[in-house]
């Protein structure tokens, strides 16, 4: 962790000296970085994920239009610095209101929030890196022993088991090392209401797994927690979702990441799973379902066109999705008790994930 | 004017430090209609002298009561008349006349009477043509009490006065039948050619030969011998012969640039003048100049298209705008975008004719006809101030944007160097002295368009 750290750090320095030698040598400052315009943004086979293209572009305050969205960079930039430097934490909506001290006058938030993507394009990591984060919502439970780094824990220990309602993944949980690791799995879960019963359930246990809740979504630093996790502790990772083409996604972006973050790396895991719940289970299990809306067809197209879904079990589920015009939730095992998703359903499912 | 309002009976005082009237025309002068000061031809602010005396006419027909005249020329006494018109016999009636000494050797003419008005009505009108005279007399002091009892200044800017009209005879195409017999009465020429040499203007002995040979005229025949018919005959000729010289304009006094820019600077106050006097011309023999004038920013309000203010023979025309040829011409035949001059634009135009006849469309006065020659005088004289008002406004223009973009570059760079020296972690901030100095200096190269495709955020 020490190590990314200084890295951040010293590419945000990089960043400062570049630009305040251009001025000593009486130059309009100027950056260059990868375009993130959709024509500039590929998908690589090889690192199976979004990434950009060889396109840049050149943010120069000579422009007159650049130069405002150029300041707005350089003090983000320098907040940021101090954010790391003094290891405290900042929100998106925390940057949008310290820069009216400054009077950089952001319009919006989305403003403020696209010149923090520049900020990560231009370093090359992710907000979180420098300690800017998104609200937190995603959560943890399993036996994992972590330990703190950030200020006032440096050293205390916890273990993820300890507390039955998970643990917010937020900045003092993606920071800390892990000490020990007495699982051999871990099963990512769209909603909450799943995670809660697997915890009851004590899939943990049952299954040696450590559970994580992404609510919906799963933010960016979720995200890279999972990796970390996986690749760290050589775990691998399957995901449960609802089985309609959202939550399909939810569990593409955990593997393949997302096209907005194609400037970034190190978001996705590409060797997890999706494990369900797939548009044959709803077939083979005679889930009570409901129909696919028109929205939910338009986005399965869409998806068909999407290279991370060119595999062949996207394939056969998009397929089936469009068959059978079908969709069921994740609770929609309780019709055969409330146990039985742990019993039979996720048994069956880990098996299968091994495979695939 | 006695304090009123609305409706009613006002009673109307007005005073000159003019020439003054020699005593024995004053009776005449403001009793009869048609007595006419007006018989030779140069210009002059009326057409008839009736303006005066039927304002006059009119007090006396809504209040039947006298109107007092003072007048007194330089070094000699104040002649004081109450004078009523004798309508049906158009003869003025003295009731009163006295005599005052004239120590302090006063000269002008101070009028009072009584007439129906109504000021709260036409009073706003009465404004603008105090204002407006201001503006082409600028070397006028006018003075007004309102009804309500408020005093309106208009102070001289300048003590200079155009030169006047000089008299000069008529040019030939400019004569009627009627004054054709009128001259024929009053010469004392023994020969036609003589005739035309000494009465119209710009004929000299071979033109004149020219003309009678063209108008099947004997040169020799006497001009009081000729027929009715044969007068008519001249008269037709004189408006169809092509050989004669254009009309002679020292007859014309125009305003001048200088004293027109005077009176528009200190009526207006505008952040742009230009001003421009076209060389004089000609229509049906009447010689007449146009000057105009174009005000810009400052004092003239923004009223979503050009203001138009129409003067003759230094008279402000304030109605029936839409009727008058300056109108068509600022409105339909200047493409006011070419000048850079949009609708936001503050803009006032100014048309002022001077001619021994203006070509009024009505007897009411108001407006101009579209005569194509006074039309092509008007629309060249505005193009050309209007040329030098774009050049100006182009240059405002690229000034202010100049201006922005320095403040927006003081803003920025400023901060670049700062938060850049923070990343650094440099102590002293870099200097962007330079820098600003070389935004003021030259256009930035590359200004619009010139990023590489701007960022869109992709689609998941």
């Amino acid at each position: 962790m020490k190590e990314k750290k200084e890295k951040v750090l010293g590419s945000l320095t990089d960043l400062g000296t570049r630009m305040y030698d251009q001025i000593n040598r009486r130059q309009f400052p100027w950056i260059k970085m990868p375009s993130r315009s959709t024509n500039n943004i590929l998908y690589d086979d090889k690192t199976r994920q979004y990434i950009l293209g060889d396109k840049n572009v050149k943010r120069s305050s000579r422009n007159i239009r650049h130069l405002r969205p150029l300041t707005q960079l350089v003090w983000t930039a320098s907040f940021a610095d101090e954010l790391t430097r003094q290891r405290k934490t900042s929100t998106l909506r925390d940057v949008f209101y310290s820069a009216q001290a400054y009077e950089m006058d952001f319009v919006d938030q989305p403003e403020s929030d696209n010149i923090i993507t520049d900020l990560e394009t231009v370093v090359g990591f992710p907000r979180e890196d420098f300690n800017i984060f998104p609200e937190e919502r995603s959560a943890i439970f399993g036996n994992l022993t972590i330990q703190y780094t950030i200020p006032g824990y440096e050293g205390k220990k916890l273990n993820l088991a300890s507390h039955p309602d998970g643990m917010m993944i937020g900045p003092a949980l993606t920071n800390a090392e892990f000490v020990d690791c007495k699982a051999n799995k871990i099963i990512a879960i769209e909603k909450g209401a799943l995670f809660t019963r697997f915890v009851e359930e004590r899939v943990h246990d049952r299954f040696k797994a450590i559970l994580i809740q992404t609510a919906g979504q799963a933010p960016r630093g979720t995200r890279a927690f999972i990796r970390r996790l996986s690749q760290e502790l050589k775990l691998p990772v399957i995901i449960f979702t609802d089985g309609d083409p959202w939550g399909m996604h939810i569990a593409m972006v955990i593997i393949g990441g997302s096209a907005n973050a194609a400037h970034l790396r190190d978001l996705n895991t590409p060797d997890a799973k999706w494990a369900g719940v797939w548009a044959t289970d709803i077939v083979d299990y005679k889930l009570p379902s409901s129909k696919l809306t028109d929205l939910d067809v338009k986005r399965l197209y869409e998806l068909q066109k999407d290279p991370r879904y060119h595999g062949k079990l996207w394939k056969r589920e998009i397929e089936t999705f469009l068959k059978i015009r079908k969709k069921a939730e994740q609770e929609a095992f309780s019709r055969y008790g409330l146990t039985y998703i742990v019993d039979e359903y996720l048994p069956a499912k880990l098996e299968a994930a091994e495979d695939l | 004017m006695e304090p009123v309002e609305g409706p009613g009976v006002y009673n109307v005082r007005i005073e000159d430090n003019g020439l003054g009237l020699p005593e024995d025309v004053i009776p005449s002068a403001f009793g009869q209609i048609l007595f006419g000061s007006k018989y030779k031809l140069r210009q002059t602010r009326g057409t008839f002298g009736l303006g005066g005396k039927m304002a006059i006419l009119y007090g006396q027909i809504t209040t039947h009561t006298a109107v007092k005249v003072i007048s007194s020329v330089k070094r000699g006494k104040i002649y004081e008349y109450h004078l009523m018109m004798d309508i049906q016999k158009n003869r003025p009636v003295v009731l009163k006349r006295k005599v005052h000494k004239n120590k302090n050797r006063w000269h002008g003419t101070i009028l009072e009477f009584s007439t129906e008005a109504d000021y709260t009505h036409a009073m706003s009108k009465i404004l603008d043509y105090f204002k407006q005279t201001a503006t082409v007399a600028p070397n006028a002091n006018l003075t007004f009490v309102d009804p309500r009892g408020r005093l309106y200044r208009y102070d001289r800017a300048t003590t200079v006065m155009s030169k006047p009209p000089q008299e000069t005879t008529c040019h030939p195409h400019g004569v009627d039948v009627e004054t054709l017999k009128r001259l024929i009465e009053q010469t004392n020429s023994k020969h036609i050619l003589d005739f035309m040499k000494k009465h119209f203007q710009r004929v000299g002995n071979t033109t004149a030969k020219k003309f009678l040979e063209y108008a099947g005229l004997n040169p020799k025949k006497t001009p009081k011998k000729l027929s009715t018919d044969e007068i008519v005959q001249l008269a037709s000729a004189m408006k169809s012969f092509d050989q004669f010289l254009p009309p002679d304009a020292s007859c014309l006094s125009p305003l001048g640039e200088t004293l027109l820019k005077t009176g528009i600077q200190k009526e207006f106050n505008p952040e742009f003048i230009e001003v421009y006097q076209r060389k004089p011309a000609a229509y049906s023999g009447f010689p007449f100049i146009i000057e105009v004038g174009l005000a810009c920013g400052g004092g003239i309000p923004n009223t979503g298209k050009p203001i138009l203010y129409r003067f003759a023979n230094k008279i402000p025309l304030l109605f029936d705008e839409a009727s008058d040829v300056s109108y068509k011409v600022v409105n339909d035949q200047v493409d006011w975008r070419h000048y850079k001059v949009y609708p936001d634009t503050p803009l006032a135009v100014f048309v002022h004719l001077c001619s021994t006849k203006i070509p009024y469309k009505t007897v009411g006065k108001e407006f101009i006809a579209d005569r194509p020659e006074v039309e092509r005088e008007i629309l060249n004289a505005i193009r050309e101030v209007a040329r030098r008002l774009s050049i100006f406004l182009s240059k405002k223009a690229s000034h202010e944007k100049q201006k922005k973009r320095l403040d927006v570059f003081s803003k920025y760079l400023p901060k670049i160097a700062l938060f850049s020296a923070k990343l650094a972690h440099r102590k002293k901030e870099p200097n962007v002295g330079p820098l600003l100095k070389s935004v003021l200096t030259y256009e930035t190269e590359t200004e619009e368009g010139s990023s590489e495709g701007e960022e869109g955020e992709g689609s998941r």
